[in-house]
């Protein structure tokens, strides 16, 4: 038999490679200086991070190992939104890596760089089990990172915290994925697709329980890493004990990569099982659920909390709900929804997140009472905060609104032409009226920052890194919020069309 | 550029400016937004004069309602991928609502000299707000519209917020939750319309054109989902409930601006947008529309009347007196109803805002607007109290002066109005208490003020109004005579496409 060995296409993989070569620099530039490389190597992760991006933009698309990698236009769009993730985290870290962690830069940059490896590797992957290897790559160093302060209780049980629901979650999915593996003969997405849907068609009863089984627990290990509900209560206490800076990451990018999992596992995978016609169970309106308690859940909690990072938590519980929303609608604005979504939340989030970690680093508090008269003694930082909160309001004409007006409308398609799917109006309203309630929560930081009694907030001082961070955030939520275009130019791109097409 | 994107953009500009400039140097603020404001209002009163002569039988002939539009800039691709444009254009429906954005944005800039924290900020946020009221009422495509109906909460937000009375943050907070929550009920039923139609589009002329072809349910769930984002602003009973708050926190501009144009976003949304788009609903609901105007003139005439706060006062009669707009809306076949509507928003917009000025030069002298602690103010001040009394007289509907005619023609409209409803006639019967009730409240407080005993030792301090004060209210005094007297202008300068409207309305 004419064996014949798998195309590579390595070059694919060359951002990749990049940066995790980049990171082990990173790592080994940090101890060659005898731990003194003070914000150099910073800017050196940064580097790293830009070199990437713009080797990224030059590496083509195609599939490498015969269809193990590939690299398409959903791909590249999530592996921007990393990178820019990437660069805003470590950029808004300089502060605690000057004063908190000072023996170990390397290693909190590094471990960053390797996660963000991770994520690449898993918008890229075609497959279940490379798909998983990514998702381990990603979440590993960030229970190391979520626990960095290692004098801090609350860090620490954010790690150990993180460490067990993430491995457990984990687990879960593993679990659902040897399911899936059993049920179609393949963990290539593609053919796995077509076997499934083969099966569904075909022997139905007998596939049907199993099929059950593997929805259910896939959906638990996703819900998890996306803190949907019933399976968020790990993110505020994560979220809150984290180092802000990874924070910021875990809020944006490690989100980010499990909707990129989502997509891959469900979307794609399970495209069959979406129709109640054909499946025995509908994915859809169980998805449907989680996403319209995690909108109500996530606003509505967030309104009483007075920690500004857990009010950013369960912010982005209801965040995820939303993406889940344009997730849901299988049309050609769905995906491309959310990926603009998520690229006008990562603006908004990050950037906030700089403020916030600004402020902590003076301050020593993420209380949102503390920030009471801020916009006098930093007007810059207080301004950038509140155009960033509306955004992330859906005040147009920022980004974060032209997302929300994205998905819903890729929402309200998917149910005006499909009666099956008419459920999604009651997504679409519930959405709508959550949001009403995040403005209350949102607009009570800025009420704080401007309206509030003038406490002795001193001034604060920001870094040049910082300052960038918060312009990228602050430039990228006006601009893409007037001209969304450039943007949702490149997410359309992303092949729903094809995978649309029934087997 | 043409003159109607100049006229948001000008604004916009201001506001960049104004943030640019010193921290320190109040007056270069000032100054630099009248200006910014300024040009505006020279520009929106050479749109006025432009149309009245030249353009107003544009918006009567033409075939299709694109060609009405006696000013546009575009469609120009903004979204490709969505189908959204820039597109912006002005009838004899908006003209008239563009000169008295302009006219009351540069009066309130020139009332709020008095503001002394923050000065910089307060007028960039008012540039931002005028923009987005301009732009409001140009917009020709939903999504536009859309942004710029929720652009101004933001200005809005911080300018009750940060400069308003004690219960600022409340009052500012509960407007911008109702007004998101209406917004929201907007949004959904743009994107119901928009996937809708084929090819799918924002145009809002287009879907008014489409707009009866649409099945029934539809037409009625759009319908209502605007009402309710519209009727919020307006606003309708019994959405009222933000507006009093709002108003009484609001310093003396913002309020100006808040009743004299964006109560008026409201009524001129539902006349552009879903009143001729939704003939089949408008039929069906009409009845409904009237008995909301009913309860809201007669219910804010009382609730006035039981006010012990001036600003208050004038607040719960925005509440009567938008009501009368809604009941002439709810005559949606009668040419009388439909020009008082258009006549009854001018008016009210001049004349209340008077209104909210003088409340504001009284309150700055003596800090108080409490009804009880003054009396016979007409003693000490007397140019202060004919002006007041000339307010009250128009704003209670006497003979020659806007408020007359306006509710004149309401009334007329709305009782000749018995093919929308046999009850039409019932329910403007009952209405028309309100004008009682409105000569009720406003001559109780002109009397319990301005006449009676005068306490000189409390209130022997006060000044009479300064130059700038008298600027900012004569010419709202001068146009309300000018349409009680001599109202033909006014309606010439609507006439025409309100009647191009109606037919519409009345598919």
């Amino acid at each position: 038999m004419d064996f014949q060995l798998p195309e590579y296409n390595l070059q694919l993989m060359l951002p990749e490679i990049v940066l995790f070569v980049w990171a082990l620099v990173v790592l080994s530039f940090d101890l060659a200086t005898k731990r003194k490389s003070g914000s150099a190597v910073g800017y050196l992760a940064m580097a790293g991070v830009l070199i990437t991006g713009i080797v990224l933009a030059f590496t083509g698309h195609g599939q490498g190992f015969g269809q193990m990698f590939v690299a398409d236009s959903m791909a590249v769009f999530f592996k921007m939104i990393f990178l820019c993730a990437a660069f805003m985290a470590i950029g808004s870290s300089f502060g605690i890596t000057k004063d908190k962690i000072v023996n170990h830069r390397g290693e909190f940059l590094g471990l960053m760089l390797f996660s963000t490896v991770g994520m690449m590797f898993l918008a890229s992957s075609n497959e279940l089990l490379s798909l998983y290897v990514g998702l381990e790559l990603t979440t590993i160093p960030l229970f190391a990172l979520a626990a960095f302060f290692k004098d801090d209780k609350l860090s620490v049980e954010a790690g150990i915290k993180y460490l067990v629901v993430g491995a457990f979650s984990s687990a879960l999915l593993l679990y659902g994925i040897s399911f899936l593996y059993g049920l179609s003969g393949s963990t290539d997405l593609l053919l796995m697709r077509l076997n499934l849907a083969a099966s569904a068609l075909m022997d139905y009863p007998k596939v049907a329980m199993v099929f059950v089984l593997a929805t259910i627990t896939i959906l638990a290990g996703l819900g998890f890493k996306l803190a949907l509900p019933p399976f968020h209560q790990w993110a505020p206490d994560v979220y809150q004990g984290a180092p802000t800076p990874v924070t910021a990451f875990l809020s944006v990018a490690s989100k980010a990569a499990g909707l990129v999992a989502f997509a891959k596992i469900m979307v794609i995978g399970l495209f069959a099982y979406y129709d109640p016609f054909v499946a025995p169970i509908d994915w859809g309106m169980l998805v449907g659920i989680m996403a319209g308690s995690a909108m109500i859940v996530g606003n509505v909690l967030a309104v009483r909390q007075t920690n500004m990072k857990r009010m950013l938590a369960y912010s982005s519980i209801a965040h995820a709900g939303y993406i889940m929303v344009g997730m849901l609608a299988m049309n050609e604005l769905g995906l491309a929804s959310v990926g603009f979504y998520m690229f006008a939340y990562m603006f908004a989030n990050m950037g906030i997140f700089a403020v916030v970690a600004l402020i902590e680093e003076r301050t020593g508090s993420a209380e949102i009472p503390d920030y009471g008269g801020f916009s006098k003694s930093s007007p810059f930082l207080a301004v950038s905060m509140t155009i960033m909160l509306l955004s992330l309001t859906g005040i147009p004409p920022l980004a974060g609104f032209f997302g929300k007006f994205y998905v819903f409308a890729a929402a309200i398609r998917q149910a005006g032409s499909d009666p099956v799917h008419q459920w999604m109006y009651w997504l679409v309203g519930v959405g709508l009226l959550t949001s009403v309630v995040a403005l209350y929560y949102y607009a009570n930081v800025i009420r704080t920052m401007y309206f509030g009694a003038q406490t002795d907030v001193p001034r604060i001082e920001f870094t040049a890194p910082a300052l960038t961070v918060i312009l990228i955030g602050v430039i990228g939520t006006v601009v893409f919020g007037l001209m969304p275009n450039v943007v949702v130019e490149f997410a359309s791109q992303i092949p729903i069309s094809d995978m649309i097409i029934l087997p | 550029m043409g003159i109607l994107s100049s006229l948001i953009l000008i604004p916009l500009v201001g506001m960049v400016v104004v943030m640019m400039l010193p921290k320190d140097n109040k007056w270069a603020a000032r100054w630099t937004a009248t200006v910014f404001s300024a040009v505006p209002m020279v520009q929106t009163i050479w749109l006025t004069w432009d149309y009245f002569f030249t353009k107003r039988d544009m918006s009567g002939l033409a075939s299709s309602l694109a060609d009405t539009m006696a000013y546009v800039e575009g469609p120009f691709e903004w979204i490709p991928s969505l189908n959204i444009q820039f597109y912006v254009g002005a009838d004899g429906l908006s003209v008239p609502l563009l000169a008295l954005t302009g006219l009351l944005s540069l009066i309130s800039i020139l009332a709020s000299f008095g503001i002394k924290e923050r000065v910089k900020e307060y007028f960039a946020f008012f540039l931002l707000l005028e923009a987005g009221m301009m732009g409001v009422f140009v917009a020709l495509d939903f999504f536009l519209f859309y942004v710029f109906w929720e652009i101004m909460l933001v200005p809005m937000y911080f300018l009750i917020g940060v400069w308003g009375g004690p219960r600022k943050e409340y009052a500012a907070i509960k407007f911008f939750l109702y007004t998101l929550f209406g917004s929201i009920f907007m949004l959904v039923a743009i994107l119901l319309l928009y996937f809708n139609t084929e090819p799918h589009t924002l145009n809002i002329l287009t879907h008014i054109e489409n707009g009866s072809s649409l099945p029934y349910v539809l037409q009625m769930v759009c319908f209502i989902f605007f009402f309710i984002a519209f009727a919020i602003k307006v606003p309708v009973w019994p959405f009222h409930t933000w507006l009093p708050d709002a108003h009484v926190e609001a310093p003396t501009a913002v309020s100006v601006i808040l009743a004299g144009v964006l109560l008026k976003m409201g009524t001129y949304a539902m006349l552009r947008i879903s009143w001729p788009m939704f003939p089949d609903a408008l039929q069906s609901l009409a009845l409904w529309i009237a008995v909301l105007g009913g309860i809201g003139i007669i219910y804010g005439a009382l609730v006035s009347l039981a006010q012990k706060d001036l600003k208050k006062l004038v607040a719960y009669s925005s509440v009567s007196h938008m009501g009368y707009c809604m009941l002439a809306l709810a005559a949606y076949n009668s040419a009388q109803a439909i020009s008082g509507v258009m006549f009854q928003m001018v008016s009210h917009g001049l004349l209340t805002g008077g209104l909210f000025l003088l409340v504001g030069v009284l309150y700055d002298r003596a800090h108080t607007r409490e009804i009880a602690v003054f009396g016979g103010l007409g003693v000490k001040l007397p140019i202060y109290t004919s002006i007041m009394v000339f307010f009250s007289m128009a704003s209670l509907g006497l003979p020659g002066m806007s408020g007359f005619i306006s509710e004149f023609m309401v009334f007329v409209g709305a009782f000749g109005a018995s093919s929308v409803h046999p009850y039409m006639p019932y329910i403007t019967g009952i209405s028309v208490l309100g004008v009682v009730l409105g000569a009720a409240y406003l001559l109780r407080m002109v009397q319990r003020v301005f006449l009676g005993p005068f306490d000189m030792s409390k209130w022997g301090g006060l000044t009479e109004m300064n130059i700038r004060e008298y600027v900012t209210v004569v010419p709202l005094m001068v146009l309300t005579l000018w349409i009680g007297m001599y109202p033909k202008p006014l309606n010439n300068l609507v006439s025409a496409t309100l009647e191009n409207l109606m037919e519409y309305m009345a598919r």
